[in-house]
Order: structure tokens, then C-alpha cells, then sequence
């Protein structure tokens, strides 16, 4: 677990996400402590916005987050991603094929004309 | 050594990165602490120095500059705090530490403050400085530090416009005021060349080996002079090294600066050590009832 300590003297650990743009995903800025959520509330503004560098932030507190930093692939699920498919051999053969009876077809059909 | 730690070092030489909750070596762990605590100490002292000017800044706009500048700082020294309370040294006992003289602080804030001339030059070099060492943090292996540092140079960044602004008004003003530059400068010049440290080299360093730092002390202190000497000299300014001089290979040439002295200066034996740490132990003993009060009101 990366996040260990959630209170630190009686003062709580808060970790802020900032936005610099709207439309832009959160991103994690740092932590600070405070005693409560209106000091965070403060703070935040304070450390994370005062020259207009977010136009918005979420404020957490660290114990509210959880981290999940294993993901072991014990079925081998690689058909969810696109590198679990190479298509390139099976590509090669439906073309030749299609080409294949493209030709045939005509030969057919000039067979018939004449 | 053991493997793990063998592998541990590979990884961060191969530009590997660590996280909070990552397994990492008691050297390294160790090292970190001491040297990112060092890096909060710094931040906190160093607004001793600039706190004297608040109140005999000479414009109203100097003085918001520079209270700003403070809480820059001071917001740096909260930051950097929090990163090494993850590695397990709470706020308190850093606190504990720097004011018993038992951790360090940089060694430009172990000096006095004697005219605006040192405002402006601190504000532009001892920052200029410092920006080159913060920078190459940014690169460090342990990433919740170098994620710190990036707003920490963003906003030095300002510090150093504002010092150069400064600087720039007193030297196209009165022929006293440049000389409030001059006389600062001249005394500056050799906490400035102790800033980056003995040139040792990058693979005898620790903080290299274990890539806490991405740049050798001379590379630092090179850049710095290639990019801060002509600036200084181009304003009429005078520099008191008469060794100094970039030679054909470009590098620089200078005086060695005396590294005994600089030891005794970060041991707590410069001219201003002992005076910014009775200070910060008397604003600590004045404050601490704000925090208890905020505490019991949040609880």
C-alpha cells in the first residue's frame, strides 16, 4: 500500500488533484495537513490555486483513497486488448483468397460470353 | 551486497523510479531523509533572511513581491516536509531537529542581510542557484519528490525575475544604489561558489549513485556560472574572482573556494547561524499556541 500515515498529531493528511484547463483530466499535485476540512478547504486554495495555476481542485482526504497496485493476468485475458489480436496473417490469406475467386469469376463469366 | 539492493541500485541507474510504499534499501530510505529534510530546513530558513526586508521594502509593490515570495517559500517547506513524513520522519521531529542545530540548512542562509542590494541579489543568484539543483531533481529516483520539485521551480522561477527586477531598477538608478548592488554582490560571490558543493565526482557521490541527484556538484556550479556571469558582467557589475574566466574548452576557471570554510558554515559557525536558529526556536515557541488552538477547535 503506497499510502501509509492518514493523520499525523492529531492533524489530517489531505491530498489534493488539480485541473490546469478545463476539460483536462485531475491530476495529483501533493498533500498538506490540516486539522479539518474547512483548514483544507483553505489551504488547497492557498497552495494549489493562488496564481491561477487550477481552475479547479478536488481535495481528499488520504484515508479515502484507495490504491490498488496489482493486477496479475492469470487467465491471460490479452483478447480485451488490442495487442491480443494479430491480424496480419489471417489478413494476408482473406485477401489472396477474395483475389483468388475474383479471378475465377471473371474466367467463368468470359467462358459464358464467349 | 544483497541482491535485492543490487537490483534495487540497477534499476534506479537504469532512470527506475520508486514510490511511497515501494520496497527500497535503509541506505537509500536513510539518505533520502537526510537529504530532502536538509532540502525543508533550507526552504524554511531561507525566508529568515528576506522576512527583515518586509517592512523596509521600498515600494508597496517590493513589499507584496517579496511577502509573496515568502509564502513561496514557506509552501516549499511544507511540501517537501510532507515527503519526507512518508518516508517516516514526522514534521515535529524535523522541527525538533533543525532548531537543536542537530540536521542542516544551505549554507547561503547561514549569512546576513545588510542593504536591499542583498534582496535583489538573493532573490535573483541564491535562487538562480537553486533552480539549477531543483531542476535536476526533477529526474530523481524517488518520484514523490521529483513530482514536488516541479512546483517548486515553477514557482522559483518568478523569485528569480523578481531579484533580477530588483537588481535592474538599483542598477539604472542612483550611483549609491548600484553601489547597494556592488557590495552585495562582492560579498555573495563565495557563498555562491560554496553552493553547489565540492567537485566531487559523480560516481563517488551517493547521491548520484543512488540517483537522488541526476547532476554532479561542478556540472551544477558550471551551468551556473555559464549562464549567470555573463548576465551579472553585462550590467557593469564587478565579480571579486580575477581567476574567473571561461577557458576554449568552456569551461569555467575560478578560485577554489575554500571547502573548509563551507563545512564550518553548515555546521552552524557562519556569521548568522546561530542568530536564524534562536529566531526560529522563539517564533516557534510563539506560535505553537495558534496550532494548539486549531487543533483543539478541529477536534
Amino acid at each position: 500500500m503506497g499510502l501509509t500515515g492518514n493523520a499525523v498529531g492529531g492533524r489530517l493528511i489531505f491530498e489534493v488533484f488539480r485541473q490546469e484547463r478545463k476539460g483536462q483530466a485531475f491530476m495529483h499535485g501533493g498533500s498538506f495537513h490540516a486539522p479539518n476540512r474547512e483548514f483544507a478547504d483553505a489551504y488547497a486554495r492557498e497552495f494549489y490555486a493562488r496564481r491561477g495555476e487550477s481552475v479547479a481542485l478536488w481535495v481528499v482526504p488520504r484515508e479515502a483513497i484507495v490504491e490498488i497496485d496489482e493486477f496479475p493476468d492469470e487467465f491471460d485475458l490479452k483478447y480485451r486488448r488490442v495487442d491480443g489480436y494479430s491480424i496480419k496473417a489471417r489478413l494476408k490469406e482473406a485477401r489472396e483468397l477474395a483475389a483468388e475467386n475474383a479471378t475465377r469469376s471473371r474466367d467463368a463469366f468470359s467462358a459464358k460470353e464467349a | 551486497m544483497e541482491t535485492r539492493t543490487h537490483d534495487f541500485l540497477e534499476f534506479v541507474q537504469a532512470g527506475g523510479q520508486v514510490e511511497t510504499g515501494d520496497w527500497m534499501p535503509d541506505e537509500y530510505r536513510a539518505r533520502l531523509i537526510k537529504f530532502i529534510e536538509m532540502h525543508g530546513n533550507s526552504e524554511l530558513m531561507g525566508v529568515l533572511p528576506e522576512r527583515d526586508w518586509i517592512l523596509r521594502a521600498p515600494t508597496l509593490q517590493r513589499k507584496l513581491a517579496l511577502t509573496a515570495k515568502i509564502q513561496d517559500e514557506v509552501g516549499h517547506c511544507q511540501l517537501i516536509y510532507r515527503v519526507v513524513e512518508d518516508l517516516g520522519k514526522p514534521r515535529e521531529a524535523c522541527l525538533d531537529d533543525l532548531i537543536s542545530g542537530k540536521s542542516k540548512f544551505h549554507n547561503v542562509f547561514h549569512y546576513p542581510t545588510r542593504s536591499w542590494g542583498d534582496v535583489g541579489v538573493i532573490a535573483w543568484l541564491v535562487d538562480a542557484a537553486a533552480i539549477i539543483s531543483q531542476k535536476a531533481l526533477l529526474k530523481c529516483s524517488y518520484a514523490p519528490y521529483a513530482r514536488v520539485m516541479k512546483k517548486v521551480c515553477w514557482e522559483e522561477s518568478f523569485h528569480i525575475l523578481h531579484g533580477r527586477d530588483t537588481v535592474l531598477a538599483m542598477v539604472t538608478g542612483t550611483p549609491e544604489q548600484f553601489e547597494l548592488v556592488q557590495e552585495a554582490l562582492l560579498r555573495w560571490w563565495e557563498p555562491l561558489m560554496h553552493f553547489h558543493g565540492t567537485p566531487i565526482p559523480a560516481e563517488e557521490d551517493p547521491m548520484f549513485v543512488w540517483r537522488i541527484k541526476s547532476q554532479a556538484n561542478e556540472d551544477a556550479r558550471q551551468q551556473f556560472l555559464d549562464g549567470y556571469v555573463p548576465q551579472i558582467l553585462e550590467l557593469g557589475l564587478e565579480l571579486p574572482d580575477p581567476k574567473l574566466r571561461k577557458n576554449e574548452d568552456g569551461i569555467w576557471e575560478y578560485t577554489e573556494p575554500d571547502w573548509d570554510k563551507l563545512m564550518a558554515v553548515v555546521t552552524g559557525h557562519g556569521p548568522a547561524s546561530q542568530e536564524r536558529l534562536a529566531f526560529r526556536r522563539l517564533s516557534r515557541a510563539e506560535v505553537d499556541w495558534v496550532s494548539r488552538a486549531m487543533l483543539s477547535e478541529a477536534a
